[in-house]
């Protein structure tokens, strides 16, 4: 069952990407769908990241959230350095701060971790099991429940869901 | 298909903008921790929006699909590529500015030396 899951999500990945690669095109799909079947069949075992993801309607809908919130922090942390860098004062109080994430899946942490790098003044420098050590430009807090709860809580709440 | 045209070129020039605020950000920034803070998130935004206003103007020529998954690699690799080269520094003993205020992960690696010897 594990498998059969593992299989159809990494056939509906690469046949997606072909998609946008190609467009429509009757030959090409063809094609492409043969080969996609040829290589779900050959690399299933290795690709191990698409078992923890869950497939319930509530992560579908929480993965959409999460996208739109990514975004928005996106957005927001471009206009953040934006005004940084236009202030002539250049106003930063720059440190390294250790936070703590519940995720346990490896791709869930990969993700949240990349989350953090793309959000207003933080940047992941290293990992630790449950530990990220964050490079935060505008250190406001000394505690690292506060901290973990500025830099890590928004997104954890969508991922923990979708990945556990 | 002039409307997408300028559709297209005022999404192009506010993703240039962005970058050359990152570049004006690498300049200015103290150390290279906080360069590189200024250069991920600046191109991550500048060059997706690029790509996508090219593709919005030349809509015609069906390259929507590929711009896509240009996007998606750029999101997922961009800030992956910057950890990388964070750690690294860390890892090379690079010292964080002087205005910085601490670096726990200096602190949490002297502990664990302490402790193994």
């Amino acid at each position: 069952m594990k498998i059969l899951k593992r299989s159809i999500l990494i056939y509906i990945f690469l046949f997606f990407v072909w998609f946008l690669l190609t467009g429509f095109k009757a030959q090409e799909l063809i094609a492409g769908s043969v080969v996609c079947l040829i290589i779900t069949v050959i690399y299933n075992s290795k690709a191990l990241a698409f078992e923890e993801l869950r497939l319930t309607p509530k992560s579908l809908l929480y993965s959409i959230l999460y996208a739109v919130i990514f975004l928005v922090e996106l957005i927001k942390s471009n206009f953040d350095v934006a005004s940084r860098v236009a202030n002539p004062k250049l106003p930063i109080h720059p440190g390294i701060v250790k936070v703590r994430t519940k995720l346990k899946s490896k791709i869930g942490k990969l993700i949240l971790a990349n989350s953090i790098t793309l959000t207003p003044g933080t940047l992941t420098v290293e990992t630790r099991d449950e530990f990220f050590y964050i490079h935060w430009i505008n250190i406001s807090t000394d505690n690292i429940d506060d901290t973990s709860r500025q830099i890590v809580a928004r997104f954890e709440r969508y991922l923990e869901v979708i990945f556990g | 298909m002039a409307v997408l045209d300028i559709l297209g070129a005022i999404i192009t020039l506010i993703g240039s903008l962005f970058l050359l605020l990152g570049s004006i950000g690498i300049l200015r920034m103290p150390d290279v921790y906080n360069r590189m803070q200024a250069g991920t998130k600046a191109t991550t935004l500048g060059s997706m929006m690029f790509l996508l206003g090219l593709g919005i103007s030349y809509i015609e020529c069906g390259c929507i699909g590929r711009i896509v998954v240009l996007i998606l690699f750029i999101l997922f690799t961009n800030p992956i590529s910057s950890h990388a080269l964070a750690r690294a520094a860390h890892h090379a003993g690079i010292k964080l500015a002087d205005v910085s205020i601490r670096d726990c992960l200096k602190d949490d690696e002297q502990e664990q030396k302490g402790a193994s010897v």
